[in-house]
């Protein structure tokens, strides 16, 4: 049991802003004192550069970053801390595995597969990446609930291939057809940032690899790890990213996890300080991963506060977080369903076992824009818009959604400030 | 300062100028992915004059009132004149505060008007 009113003490935010309702974790967490002291104690008594000084700040500095490094590799249950690799966030992470291992693997004819529930630094850079290199770019779809079409009889999904192969031949068909010998990644999410669908990709990884046991999986878990346990080892992912910002942590840090071996075969990112080996006139060498992509000095002292973010969410257990979250969940969607019946519609799985903490809907045919202002002015933070998805409300032939996010300083409170706003977003624009 | 005024909402739910004229002499249509908004305007012109414009479209309250307001004030005003219009004007005929996420909106209908006097 998480008890908020004790969590809420511990982020000063709650301080400043006695009366804030912040439903929008989802985008970006808000962070404890501990994290923040963190950062300061960084630039206040140690703040030297790392890997470069033999002088005891930079080694304290260096040996602070590592122990970082050491926590995440822990905590999502890695082979060794080598295997993770330190970036800006998960957007970067992908945008780094579309460059260094897509060009490095992907040729002419070969096959991408995404979501269409993906966020778009999951969508876009697979997108580029296929027409760039004139490989056939598929897009598996969901079903009107939220899931993934994988192992429907009617699976209907887009192909998006620049030869234009038609549509036709990809009717009806099973995973065995998405999925083929040619498919050299599946990059796919574990949670949807708009649906909170938690899609089951141990089992999905393990279905696509028994046809293709080749196939590269890269799993977006910027939504996941914050929220629920997650064990690479487990999953049998090759790659995992995810974000510091949105589970407690600094912004400027993001996470990539990934085999180690693939790792070594991948080209780098950027070149520059920290990952090169040797340097001659005609050529040069780089470090063994992580360094190898870690070029140029990174974000130090947000690096080095991450790990007291994670052992923040140790302390409090990401179960219970799980569970905290499905509780609030379940009594939002009744009261929000109970409240506003057939005039709110909320998207994404309805049993909360395969929902995350987060409620996307739509509110009469009234715009998300003006939704998300008539409750700013009450102090509650929602976010409107396409959450950075747009081929999913596409999908869903709507422009926008308002959403609502909850993480471990929500609580039922919070529901009926949101309840309470809508009847007044109804009010003023009825 | 709350947005949602009430000559905002009498605008927006009693909208001034909605339709679309049907032989005009110029028509344009802009929208903002980012938000679904959508304006079509179209206008018969008198020489340089604005004689009549209508628009059409959906969008939130601040792009609709916008849009009604500001073809209310461009009849019978000159190409010139509403071309040099931005975005601090469209705020003062407005009268409310909008932050840097809203302005879009409210500038939406003003970026049509002037795509249609080209």
């Amino acid at each position: 049991m998480i008890n908020v009113n004790n969590v809420k003490k511990q982020f000063p935010i709650f301080e400043n802003q006695p009366n804030l309702v912040y439903l929008d974790s989802t985008a970006t967490s808000l962070k404890p004192k501990i994290v923040i002291d963190k950062i300061k104690e960084y630039y206040e008594e140690y703040s030297a550069n790392v890997f470069r000084g033999i002088y005891p700040m930079s080694e304290k500095a260096t040996t602070e970053f590592e122990e970082t490094r050491n926590i995440v590799f822990k905590f999502i249950n890695a082979n060794k801390p080598e295997e993770i690799v330190f970036t800006r966030n998960a957007t970067e992470s992908l945008n780094l595995l579309a460059y260094s291992l897509g060009r490095k693997i992907i040729k002419s004819g070969d096959e991408i597969v995404t979501t269409i529930m993906e966020h778009h630094s999951n969508f876009v850079p697979w997108q580029v990446l296929s027409s760039e290199i004139g490989a056939v770019f598929k897009v598996i779809d969901i079903n009107n609930n939220g899931y993934l079409n994988l192992y429907n009889e009617n699976i209907k999904y887009q192909i998006s291939n620049i030869k234009s192969k038609t549509n036709d031949k990809y009717q009806n068909l099973k995973l065995e057809n998405i999925i083929t010998k040619k498919t050299k990644i599946l990059a796919l999410t574990y949670v949807s940032n708009v649906l909170g669908t938690i899609n089951p990709i141990k089992e999905i990884i393990s279905e696509v690899k028994k046809i293709n046991s080749k196939i590269i999986v890269i799993v977006d878990a910027a939504q996941a790890v914050p929220h629920i346990k997650v064990n690479v080892q487990d999953l049998g992912a090759d790659f995992i990213v995810f974000s510091s910002h949105k589970m407690l942590g600094p912004t400027g840090v993001g996470v990539l996890w990934g085999k180690e071996q693939l790792l070594k075969e991948m080209y780098p990112f950027m070149y520059g300080g920290d990952m090169i080996n040797e340097v001659y006139i005609d050529r040069s060498t780089y470090k063994d991963p992580p360094h190898k992509f870690e070029a140029g000095t990174p974000a130090i002292g947000e690096i080095i506060a991450f790990k007291e973010a994670i052992n923040f969410l140790n302390k409090v257990g990401v179960k219970n977080i799980r569970d905290h979250e499905k509780k609030i969940i379940d009594f939002a969607i009744s009261r929000l369903n109970d409240t506003f019946g057939q005039s709110i519609k909320i998207f994404g799985p309805t049993n909360i076992e395969d929902k995350g903490g987060i409620i996307s809907f739509y509110l009469d045919k009234f715009h998300p824009h003006d939704i998300a202002q008539i409750l700013a002015n009450d102090g509650i933070c929602v976010r409107a818009g396409h959450h950075c998805a747009m081929p999913l409300h596409t999908r869903f032939n709507i422009p926008a959604t308002v959403r609502a996010s909850f993480y471990i300083y929500n609580d039922e409170t919070d529901v009926e400030k949101l309840v309470e706003g809508l009847k007044k977003v109804k009010k003023i624009l009825s | 300062m709350n947005i949602y005024q009430d000559i905002i909402l009498d605008h927006y739910h009693h909208p001034h100028n909605k339709g679309k004229i049907d032989h005009p002499d110029n028509s344009v249509l802009t929208n903002n992915p980012l938000c679904g908004d959508k304006i079509e305007m179209t206008v018969i012109l008198d020489k340089n004059k604005i004689k009549e414009i209508k628009f059409s479209g959906e969008g939130c309250v601040i792009s609709q009132a916008s849009a009604s307001m500001l073809t209310d004030y461009a009849k019978n005003r000159s190409k010139q004149e509403l071309k040099k219009l931005d975005s601090k004007f469209i705020i003062k005929m407005l009268g409310i505060d909008l932050g840097v996420n809203r302005i879009k909106c409210a500038v939406l209908p003003l970026e049509a008007l002037q795509k249609l006097l080209v």
